[in-house]
């Protein structure tokens, strides 16, 4: 037991340490004790295992895509071909990755214990919830392999009912299924989070990860439902010509925009919401303080889901919609801003004058912050209806929205990943390795979207794969970075595979942290708790714990 | 779950006051939509001009909410699950509104 100023870092000895005889992974054997579990924590780990999958193959795209426009030429692929490379980027990593990252593997294991539950309200919806994905995700890869799909990840009309023939309802297929794993995962969420909470687990002493979550399920439950009806009908025009979207028969193609950005825009909320339920923990446990401002944190969640829906049309400022329209959701996309800078702001106050210290998830939740605001703050100069005009379809858009999915949201799962990874699997990660990671991670992301700003700035279009010769110098830094920023995303993979068998025994709070999922064994047992905790203190409230602590050692001594 | 000790029923209330719905009620149902279905037909032969899809959307709206209340059992349940489906409502109004916005505007000042 040793605690120094610069770590919280408190393990067991390890000389005498162990992993707890029973717990959730050795309970039953088999890969068929896998495949048929209810067990929360085992269908969060085969969610994790199938993401890290699919980010990979997503990845790989998009190391084709920065790869092609090393040059100005088009030299690596012919011009379809790119397009196919984007949209299987964009599907994959989007619906496939994105989606369910945070909710799916961190949300799955830790909801049911951070309330006091022995398991989410539905387990089997659970377990189907992740062969839905995996059904989503072999059409997916269908698409793929039979000849790809080039639309784009957003399957704009006229172009995917009218003038292509790729594999349009293959991927519709696939997105639309793993829509129904998306609104189960939030079904089970909002469910267990109303029903199950421990004695005194109240709404207000829910840890903020929670709330965050409960946020994004109600997103999922109410968004995913018309992105999955819109989808529907793209293939009905595609197969039939029932002319919903093709204006020869009546119908609109601005409609269809209408109706995917509806769920679409949203969609981003569902993906950034629990990686800010994660920066929220992350940053409570690192500076010893509990979340300032906990109520506003909580109920910005609540309000950027509403918020959320009333948006979606700053898609389309420059599609055709009325400028009166335009105008109103110009001004309502402004209101968005308040939320996300409440929470950033409430991050910066908990960490005023708090006992900050370093650690592995510390350093990505300040490359969360830091990144995300640049992201936030871009977009709203997206929002702002005159400078629209300009910057859209601009390498501007897709360096905003990198940094806020990427820059943002896989900071957050990375930070949460290496969080409550010694809780998953009862060992730690290699600290300095990851230290490593998360810096190289960092250089890497700006040397790729920087740049990209400035690009699109001088008007750089997005998704061609040839360019002016003058663009070069900061595409070629791009592609560099994109090198780095693949390093940055291997070298987790490598050491946290390393650490399943050679990390050191974590042992029960490696991290001194106040949540219910610190106070049981890690790796948990299957039913979490031995008994029913009856929750009689605040969250993060870290004087609680010490007291805790302390009556444990004159116990033992 | 069935072997936890929950004496004041705090896990599951909505078993409380489980409301059993008659047979006879479904019945009345049934023949309910079989009725406005055949309303619907009817007044697809009657020529309204533009009120035409409107009265086939109010039937079928009323067909719905025929659906949600008695059917599903949303009129015996907690005003949590009241506030569930309404949140849909909600959220379906939101799209159609929000995107009206867009068509009745879109023509102002182009003619």
């Amino acid at each position: 037991m040793s605690t120094t100023s610069t770590t919280i870092v408190n393990l067991p000895d390890q000389r005498t340490a162990r992993i707890p005889k029973r717990n959730y992974l050795n309970n039953e054997d088999g890969l068929l004790s896998w495949l048929f579990t209810g067990d929360h924590k085992r269908i969060a780990i085969l969610y994790l295992i199938s993401i890290t999958f699919f980010f990979f193959i997503g990845g790989a795209f998009a190391g084709l895509i920065r790869l092609e426009l090393l040059t100005p030429q088009a030299d690596l692929v012919a011009s379809d071909t790119y397009n196919k490379f984007f949209s299987m980027h964009g599907i994959i990593m989007i619906f496939l990755f994105l989606v369910p990252s945070v909710p799916a593997t961190l949300g799955n294991f830790l909801i049911p214990i951070m309330i006091g539950a022995k398991d989410l309200a539905f387990p089997k919806v659970n377990l189907l919830s992740w062969y839905l994905y995996w059904i989503g995700g072999l059409f997916t890869l269908a698409a793929l392999v039979l000849g790809g799909v080039d639309t784009g990840w957003t399957f704009t009309t006229p172009l995917s009912t009218h003038y292509l023939n790729t594999h349009v309802v293959t991927a519709a297929t696939g997105v639309f299924i793993i829509g129904f794993s998306s609104i189960f995962t939030g079904l089970n969420f909002i469910v267990t989070l109303h029903r199950m909470r421990a004695p005194g687990m109240t709404w207000f002493r829910l840890p903020l990860f929670c709330w965050s979550n409960y946020a994004a399920s109600i997103l999922m439950v109410l968004g995913t439902p018309v992105l999955a009806i819109t989808l529907v009908l793209v293939a009905l025009e595609r197969l039939v010509g029932i002319g919903v979207f093709d204006p020869t028969k009546g119908g609109d193609p601005l409609l269809f925009q209408h109706l995917f950005w509806f769920y679409s825009h949203p969609a981003v909320y569902i993906m950034i919401l629990p990686g800010m339920g994660v920066i929220s923990e992350v940053i409570s446990t690192f500076s010893r303080k509990r979340v300032f401002g906990y109520t506003a944190v909580a109920f910005s969640s609540v309000a950027i889901a509403l918020f959320g829906f009333f948006v979606w049309a700053h898609h389309m400022f420059i599609m055709g919609v009325s400028n009166y329209s335009a105008l109103v959701f110009s001004l309502l996309t402004m209101l968005v801003a308040v939320p996300s800078a409440i929470k950033i702001f409430n991050w910066a106050f908990t960490l005023q004058k708090g006992s900050i210290t370093f650690e592995t998830p510390m350093l990505y939740a300040f490359g969360f912050l830091g990144l995300f605001t640049i992201g936030g703050m871009t977009g709203v100069f997206l929002g702002a209806l005159g400078m629209d005009i300009h910057l859209t379809e601009t390498y501007f858009i897709v360096a905003h929205f990198h940094f806020v999915m990427v820059g943002g949201m896989l900071m957050a799962f990375l930070a949460g990943i290496h969080f409550w990874w010694p809780k998953m699997t009862g060992r730690m990660y290699p600290e300095s390795l990851s230290k490593l990671a998360a810096v190289t991670t960092f250089i890497g992301f700006n040397l790729t979207f920087l740049p990209q700003f400035i690009l699109g700035y001088l008007g750089m279009p997005r998704r061609y794969h040839a360019y002016p010769p003058e663009f070069q110098v900061l595409n070629v830094l791009s592609t560099a970075g994109a090198t780095v920023l693949g390093i940055g995303y291997m070298l987790p993979l490598l050491y946290l595979g390393w650490s399943l068998k050679y990390g050191a025994i974590a042992g029960n709070n490696p991290w001194q942290a106040t949540g219910l999922e610190w106070q049981i064994q890690s790796p948990p047992l299957t039913e979490n708790f031995i008994e029913t905790p009856i929750m009689d203190h605040e969250a993060y409230d870290y004087e609680w714990l010490a007291h805790k602590t302390a009556q444990e050692v004159t116990t033992v001594g | 779950m069935s072997e936890f000790h929950d004496p004041s029923n705090v896990v599951n209330p909505e078993h409380a006051d489980h409301h059993i719905i008659s047979p006879v009620t479904y019945g009345i149902v049934f023949l309910t939509l079989l009725v406005f279905t055949g309303v619907t037909v009817g007044a697809a032969y009657v020529d309204l001009g533009i009120l035409n899809p409107v009265v086939a959307l109010a039937i079928a709206s009323f067909k719905a909410v025929v659906v949600i209340l008695f059917f599903m059992h949303v009129k015996y349940q907690s005003k949590l699950i009241k506030l569930t489906v309404a949140a849909g409502f909600f959220t379906f109004l939101v799209l159609i509104t929000m995107t009206l916005s867009d068509y009745i505007s879109r023509a102002w000042g182009l003619w």
